[in-house]
């Protein structure tokens, strides 16, 4: 029989390894909640960890699966989900622990005694990505992105109250002042609202026809997560993963690294309507995308139903301050928005940019500052702006291709 | 009586023994609630609740506070929510209106007159504080994620120490920490380091056995068939595609509608009729009427 606390701490360390921050403090918290309850049981043991290790929806999800490796071995047939926990998987969520997937329609006590890793790795193509070390050259460059992300952007009013020259009535301060002066009147003291900058959401594409594009775009993610650490971002493949969490790191290099071992679904197929849907469900409705400058990466090359994409993309935008679609191709000679799936986004679509070089990206950091004028719909003038006329023309009935540069 | 109401969950010695305390208050927890509530007792940490809108994370506090026999203080967050609302304030207008009258009584004694105007009687305890100095209660903090991130520092600190420091009274200590049950509906992520000093609980949705019981519990009128109709029917909702799948608080107010117009059992025309008590948004609406109501009603008739 081995040391229990030692038995917790090698756990702690698988659960860590599959991406659940089960840090020390949090272990001690585990093994103080494990002896007020039965270690025998493993019902008893599976809930103290739960709420001792995890912070997050996603996290527990993980932590089933580490648990039940960690407690059955690998024995496949054993399945955590009915048999202890009794409760619906409702994330998608893929841990490192023997690669198996959790299946999206997964439902409580189904009973399912498949073998894990057949559950939905037979229809989709997961992959982790392996990234090469960054350059000096990429190093300066990613340093360059992070200044040129003003930290104020696009504002919004702040509901705090600061002390202001003019403005409301400080009734506060105003007698907090008389009080000081032994109750004699005081000038009045006045109060106004701050501004504060209003949040960035990052979708990123990471299907296979993105591969060139995502890392940089994921860099561009990363320098705004540093910048205004209310940033999220999520990349979005055959599932959506949020990775808000793994580039928080400081080092680019690292956070990469850690956002590639999170994302399953590397240069796989792209559902982007429902991954949108997911989104929209999971995260964006629920306040993520409230008046927040979301931006979307990707080449719009759909798999799924055009039409799921554009209800989503309107669904967004009704949520959302500004929709910034950031679209690598755009920038090719001839460029038109000829896939379904772009087509029945844009006429959701703020701005639509191009997403292909460093200048590209410098122009994007301008859009998320708000030093472009937000009432202009043409940000840049090349063949984008342009694009996005076409296709609002030709959904209204008129000829597309017209050229007014 | 009271007094063992009182004893039962305070002296829980056991996730079941919890079960059963708050099962007394007509809340019925799973294993991991009352597993979950048991722990964040007996650790004294505070239990951070997380979920979908109406499965029950604000009641669980009050559940636990009616068990408890202790009073429930809440302090429901908002963004801009500052320490002079959360936490305490002086009674501006009552310190001038002290010194005034103290003024018109000829009282000169500076030093007295200046201590006495920072006496706890001026100090206008909010809920963090009220709930520092009352014992024994429990501390419901709602919507932590509509706070921002200044605020959420400010209760980090509060919540690790239990002690409130005003600068002209000195500290605050609480004899014993409040039971704290902090609920958050997952509009943006809370920092880590205040989910680092609780106790971390998704509350899902109930299973149907579960929520026939949880209707039952909370509306004693309701027949055995219109309960299970009803739970049935909800599970259907919540296994579609909805943009808001509705919670437990929803299906208890579609039981009361339907018990309400004197139904018996749910079919397509009472559910017609009441489907706007379940679903809230237009396209839900659309969507289930488009699949057919047929549907919700024909569930539990075909087991049975």
């Amino acid at each position: 029989m081995t040391d229990p606390v030692e038995d917790l701490v090698a756990f702690g360390r698988r659960l860590r390894a599959a991406g659940v921050p089960a840090s020390p403090d949090r272990i001690q918290a585990f093994a103080s909640a494990v002896a007020m309850l039965d270690p025998l049981v493993t019902e008893d043991v599976y809930w103290a960890g739960r709420l001792t290790l995890c912070a997050d929806p996603d996290d527990i999800a993980r932590f089933d699966l580490v648990f039940t490796s960690w407690v059955y071995g690998h024995d496949p047939r054993y399945r955590l989900v009915g048999e202890v926990a009794g409760t619906t998987r409702r994330d998608r969520v893929l841990a490192d622990v023997g690669g198996e997937t959790d299946d999206k329609s997964d439902e409580a006590g189904s009973g399912d005694d498949r073998p894990i890793g057949l559950a939905a790795s037979d229809v989709e193509l997961l992959r982790h990505r392996d990234y090469p070390q960054l350059s000096s050259a990429e190093r300066a460059e990613v340093r360059r992105l992070i200044a040129l992300l003003d930290p104020v952007g696009p504002p919004r009013a702040s509901r705090r109250y600061h002390p202001a020259r003019r403005g409301l009535l400080d009734a506060h301060r105003t007698v907090r002042a008389m009080l000081a002066r032994g109750g004699e009147p005081a000038g009045l003291r006045r109060r106004a609202r701050g501004i504060k900058p209003r949040r960035l959401v990052f979708l990123v594409d990471v299907s296979g026809s993105m591969t060139a594009y995502s890392d940089a775009l994921l860099r561009v993610a990363h320098a705004a997560v540093r910048r205004r650490p209310s940033t999220e971002v999520f990349t979005m493949g055959t599932r959506l993963t949020r990775v808000t969490r793994e580039l928080r790191y400081r080092d680019p290099d690292h956070a990469l690294v850690a956002a590639g071992r999170a994302v399953p679904d590397w240069s796989g197929g792209t559902r982007l309507g429902e991954q949108l849907k997911a989104f929209c469900d999971r995260w964006g409705q629920r306040g993520t995308a409230r008046g927040a400058l979301v931006v979307l990466a990707s080449d719009g090359w759909e798999r799924g139903d055009a039409g799921v994409l554009g209800a989503q993309m309107a669904r967004l935008r009704r949520l959302a301050h500004r929709v910034v679609w950031v679209n690598p191709h755009v920038a090719k000679p001839g460029f038109a928005p000829a896939t379904a799936g772009l087509r029945a986004a844009l006429p959701h679509v703020d701005d639509f940019l191009a997403g292909h070089d460093l200048a590209a990206y410098e122009q994007l950091a301008k859009v998320l500052s708000g030093t472009v004028p937000q009432a202009t719909r043409k940000p840049l003038d090349s063949p984008v702006a342009q694009g996005a006329d076409r296709v609002a023309g030709a959904s209204g009935g008129g000829a597309g291709g017209g050229n007014d540069a | 009586m009271e007094e063992t109401r009182r004893s039962a969950l305070a002296e829980a010695l056991s996730a079941d023994d919890v079960r059963r305390a708050l099962a007394e208050q007509d809340y019925l927890a799973d294993q991991g609630l009352a597993t979950a509530v048991f722990l964040a007792l007996r650790m004294g940490r505070p239990l951070f609740c997380e979920g979908d809108a109406g499965v029950g994370k604000t009641s669980v506090a009050a559940a636990i506070a009616d068990a408890l026999n202790a009073p429930l203080i809440r302090l429901q967050c908002y963004e801009g929510i500052d320490a002079a609302q959360a936490l305490y304030d002086w009674d501006f207008p009552r310190q001038l209106l002290h010194l005034r009258a103290a003024e018109a009584a000829g009282l000169h004694d500076a030093e007295a007159l200046e201590a006495g105007l920072y006496d706890r009687r001026f100090l206008l305890a909010r809920p963090l504080l009220a709930a520092l100095e009352a014992d024994p209660c429990v501390l419901l903090v709602d919507e932590v994620d509509r706070a921002d991130d200044e605020f959420e520092a400010f209760l980090l600190e509060v919540l690790s120490e239990f002690t409130v420091t005003v600068p002209e009274l000195g500290t605050i200590r609480a004899d014993r920490p409040p039971v704290v049950v902090l609920t958050s509906n997952r509009t943006r992520e809370v920092h880590d380091a205040l989910k680092r000093r609780c106790l971390y609980h998704w509350l899902d949705h109930p299973t149907v056995e579960r929520e026939v019981a949880i209707i039952k519990r909370r509306l004693p009128g309701v027949s055995d068939r219109l309960a299970a109709d009803v739970a049935a029917a909800v599970a259907v909702l919540r296994g579609g595609d909805l943009l808001k799948p509705p919670g437990v608080a929803e299906s208890i107010d579609w039981a009361s509608a339907l018990r309400t117009l004197g139904a018996d059992h749910l079919d397509s025309l009472a559910a017609e009729a009441t489907l706007g008590v379940v679903l809230k948004y237009r396209e839900d609406l659309d969507r289930v009427r488009a699949n057919g109501l047929e549907v919700l009603a024909g569930v539990t008739s075909e087991s049975g």
